[in-house]
């Protein structure tokens, strides 16, 4: 079972802190993949917040196409984090040529559009590029978003750190997300390492999605480019995410409604029955079904959790005002912010979405048996 | 040269016929009981000649013979009689003296019962035992990637939607501006299906519907059953149990006359409307009662004169344009109950069943689809139609679910299937594979007649006489000699028996694949089948 900690905190912290906890439980992951999120970032990008990132890993030849392709729209690079592999990988890390993460200014003739376009057309380029990558295989694209940076790697997280050179004072974030695979199902693939993202949205998961097949034709036939990939089943989680919120515009206490509804007879004396009646009926093609532990970052820099409803998997979220984790262990928890009050940790259940918001006051626990907030 | 007028063109031999009655002298001890209880008087009292030559041994005397008769039990050849193997009489014989038997070869009665010109017609089944359902495997066994759930511990929600489903978007946009929203009914995906008041004794249909009604009321399962085109009795019209029934409405519109005239009394509305457009065991034939069965409550309850064939027409005579007139109908049948009960149209499987759904999907009143595939039963039908009409539910389905998938659809027409589900015994094996393909629930019919009413009927050609009223076991028959046979509470006590244990099995199925909070429809990845171009075909896995 692949190992989650996710991390948010007023001041901006170094992701080795997320690897460490992540190490801490490596008894849970084998070392096979690392995947790694972050947004409201510190460092030099804080002073660029609205530029988008380009995270990805290059081949030479791939740098040269990419640079063509953004020169061709009128990107221009705003800054560029370089990490310069000199030495060969260590075992069972990749040979790879470029770790990218480049801020970019926007095309002049940009300007003109409304935030809401900019981002459509992001999320337009992202994927071109990704499929320029597959088709000559020489660039993989994690995200390309404003205040977000991605990294995967295939390997032990520690040793894919040191190797990428992570611990840096360039590297820095409020929210972090990382994610030590433990390979199953499939072949060691980077696009099935988590966490995923999409327009500003990402989640990280470990467990299984049996009811992927359905979820994912669900998703495909929606006719939004974005729901696309599915090389893990569990991009799916993401994408429902993101349809829930952008798409649907209700609240994230509506996304543990959508994944794992009530049962009927708990949907009967519910405040809010008849919403949930239909939300279980109109979305029911996106029910997951099997153990799963879901950790997702919103666009407002909430984090969150929530579990299948059968309470398969592990999850705790703990910390003190200013700083908060959610860990699939306890010792992962222990390992980053020893000082809190132990007694305030929480494990979610069945029913629980646990959220920590911008502000990282406190954890707000919903029950799916709590009234909802209001469509907005 | 005469011929010699015994042996006719089409005299039959006992070796000609496909069943032949093994009866045993020493065993039988006249009492008359298999003659009297024989469906189609394939057998009678016989008288027969037995001699016996005495030949001395010593020279002197001279031989001599003895002759006798015994009585015993004779099996009629001419076709009007042949045996249909029911074994009605083994099951009365006191002393087991009596059992039929299949003939070792093709019988030649086939070629011969259309006496009269007129081609055979019978109920039951198509006769053909092989069951692309029962091949299908389940493939995907959760046990160590993840927890497997426990189909005896673990809460299971194995409940199906029936009704037309909005995009979430459409639905809330609906919501918020308080338009009307297409009525669903969440019901138990094992449908019992259309069996008409009057193909059904009375005894039978009463005893489905308190089986339901119990497992509704006392168990809380949600089964429905759909009242084939007879109509519905009027005091079940008016009563409660209305909403555990799924009425028809099919091209002969009997029985509608009473149903729409009860509309204003009824105390909760019906499950559901299924207009029936086709039938998989006799696809582009109408329903036909035979007029051996039109008695007195059976012409009450239909509308029409006693003792004349019923025949419905093949095609509703409105019907000119599925865009127009079927439409209209979905609507107008929408509109009787003030657009609260759902409405949707049944189709024998038909390579055209995609431009159906086609069609559908754009009509904002139509609630579903059922297919009926060519292993579908029936209370008569021409032979022809039953034997070579028809397409095989599997791929006919699941060609319909890639493309209600590809138009972004699947989840807003449910599609139910019917026809051979269980036809060899395997009932929740054979559901859940169409539901994986993609069915949102299935229906039954002959399965429910064999586990509930003890129908003998066989895929091997027993029985079947379904259509002439003579049913043996009492379910398909209009005369209360036969049917009294059946007792009603038995037979709702075997259709609470069939139900719990097929939901047992039905878990047994899920649970191990993970899933309990819904059913797993279109999951087809994992299923399995041992044959390339099906598995090709049907788009699931091939295993070896
Ligand atoms: S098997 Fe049925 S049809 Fe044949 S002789 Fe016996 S009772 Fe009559
Ligand atoms: S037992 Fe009755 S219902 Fe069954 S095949 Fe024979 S006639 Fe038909």
């Amino acid at each position: 079972m692949c190992r989650l900690f996710a991390i948010t905190s007023e001041t901006p912290l170094s992701p080795m802190r997320a690897l460490e906890a992540l190490d801490v439980m490596r008894e849970g992951h084998d070392g096979s993949g690392v995947g790694l999120f972050m947004r409201d970032l510190g460092g030099p990008f804080e002073y660029m917040k609205e530029a988008p990132i380009l995270s990805g890993i290059f081949t030479e030849t791939g740098i040269k196409r990419l640079d063509d392709f953004m020169m061709e729209i009128g990107f221009l690079t705003k800054y560029r984090l370089s990490i310069h592999i000199s030495e060969a990988p260590p075992p069972g890390i990749p040979q790879r040529d470029v770790y990218l993460i480049r801020a970019y200014d926007y095309p002049k003739s940009w300007n003109r559009l409304s935030a809401r376009e900019k981002y459509a057309r992001l999320l337009i380029l992202r994927l071109e590029l990704q499929e320029m990558g597959m088709a000559e295989n020489d660039m993989i694209v994690f995200s390309f978003w404003p205040d977000v940076i991605m990294i995967k790697e295939i390997g032990d997280p520690l040793s894919v750190a040191e190797h990428l050179q992570i611990d840096r004072a360039e590297i820095q974030a409020g929210v972090i997300m990382a994610q030590g695979r433990q390979n199953t199902n499939y072949a060691i693939d980077l696009y099935a390492c988590h966490p995923f993202f999409l327009e500003g949205y990402s989640t990280m998961t470990n467990g299984e999605n049996t009811a992927f097949v359905p979820i994912k034709e669900y998703l495909i036939s929606r006719e939004f480019h974005g729901y696309r990939g599915y090389q893990s089943d569990s991009e799916v989680f993401t994408h429902i995410l993101h349809y829930t919120i952008a798409k649907l515009g209700l609240e994230i206490e509506c996304y543990k409604h959508i994944v794992t509804p009530l049962k009927d007879e708990d949907i009967d004396v519910h405040p809010d029955a008849v919403l949930l009646k239909h939300l279980k009926h109109t979305c029911r093609r996106l029910i997951i079904d099997g153990p799963n532990c879901v950790i997702g970052s919103l666009p407002d820099h909430s984090l969150f959790m929530v579990q299948d409803s059968k309470k398969l998997r592990p999850g705790v979220v703990g910390g003190r005002p200013g700083v908060f984790a959610f860990s699939s262990e306890i010792c992962g928890l222990d390992a980053v912010i020893p000082d809190r009050d132990r007694s305030k940790d929480f494990q979610p259940m069945h029913l629980d979405t646990a959220i920590v918001g911008p502000d990282r006051q406190e954890v707000k626990i919903c029950s799916q048996t709590q009234p909802l907030p209001l469509f907005h | 040269m005469f011929s010699d007028p015994a042996v006719a063109p089409f005299s039959l031999s006992l070796k000609d016929l496909p069943w032949w009655i093994d009866w045993d002298n020493s065993k039988c001890t006249l009492c008359g009981k298999c003659t009297a209880v024989c469906p189609v008087h394939a057998i009678e009292l016989g008288v027969f000649r037995r001699r016996k030559v005495q030949t001395p041994l010593n020279f002197s005397a001279q031989p001599s013979q003895e002759t006798s008769l015994y009585y015993g039990i004779r099996q009629k050849t001419d076709p009007a009689s042949a045996c249909i193997g029911c074994a009605m009489c083994s099951m009365v014989c006191p002393n087991d003296a009596i059992i039929p038997r299949r003939s070792d070869e093709a019988d030649k009665l086939r070629y011969h019962v259309d006496q009269g010109g007129s081609p055979r017609n019978r109920g039951g089944r198509r006769n053909v035992s092989e069951s692309l359902l029962d091949r299908i495997k389940f493939i995907r066994i959760s046990m160590l990637t993840d927890p497997a759930l426990d189909a005896g511990r673990h809460e299971f929600e194995l409940k199906t939607l029936l009704g037309r489903v909005l995009p979430p978007e459409e639905n809330f946009r609906r919501m918020k501006e308080r338009e009307w929203i297409p009525p669903i009914r969440e019901i138990y995906p094992l449908i019992i299906g259309s069996m008409s008041f009057g193909a059904l004794s009375p005894n039978m249909w009463e005893g489905l519907q308190l089986g339901v009604a119990y497992l509704n009321e006392e168990l809380k399962m949600p089964v429905r059953i759909c009242t084939g085109e007879g109509g519905c009795p009027p005091r079940l019209l008016r009563s409660r149990f209305l909403k555990y029934v799924i009425l028809q409405i099919a091209s002969g519109y009997f029985g509608w006359d009473e149903i729409i005239h009860a509309i204003p009394h009824m105390k909760e509305d019906p499950c559901a409307v299924e207009i029936k457009y086709g039938q998989g065991a006799k696809p582009g034939d109408g329903g036909l009662l035979m007029w051996y069965k039109v008695n007195k409550l059976i012409s009450a309850i239909r509308g029409v004169p006693m003792g004349v064939s019923l025949p419905s027409p093949p095609t509703h005579q409105t019907k000119y344009s599925i865009e127009e007139s079927v439409a209209k109908m979905i609507q107008s049948m929408s509109m009787a109950w003030g657009f609260r009960v759902p409405v949707y149209p049944k189709i024998s499987g038909t390579s055209t069943a995609a431009a159906v759904l086609n069609n559908l999907s754009r009509n904002p009143y139509a609630s579903g689809l059922s297919i009926d595939g060519e292993d579908g039963g029936t209370g008569a039908a021409y032979n022809v139609s039953m034997n070579h009409m028809g397409h095989p539910i599997a791929s006919n389905l699941r060609d319909c679910y890639l493309n209600l998938v590809k138009i972004g659809r699947q989840n807003e027409i449910p599609l139910f299937a019917g026809g051979g589900i269980g036809k060899n015994g395997n009932l929740a094996a054979n559901a859940a594979a169409l539901i994986m393909l993609g069915a949102s629930g299935v229906q039954i019919g002959k399965y429910i007649m064999q586990a509930a009413a003890g129908c003998v009927g066989s895929e091997s050609d027993r029985c079947n006489i379904c259509n002439i009223g003579r049913c043996p076991k009492g379910i398909t028959s209009q005369d209360p000699r036969l049917y009294r046979r059946l007792d009603v509470d038995l037979v709702a006590r075997r259709v609470v028996d069939v139900y719990l244990s097929f939901d047992t099995e039905l878990k047994k199925i899920v649970a191990p694949l993970g899933r309990s909070t819904t059913l797993p429809i279109g999951m087809s990845d994992a299923l399995g089948i041992n044959d390339p171009a099906v598995a090709e075909r049907l788009d699931i896995k091939y295993v070896v």
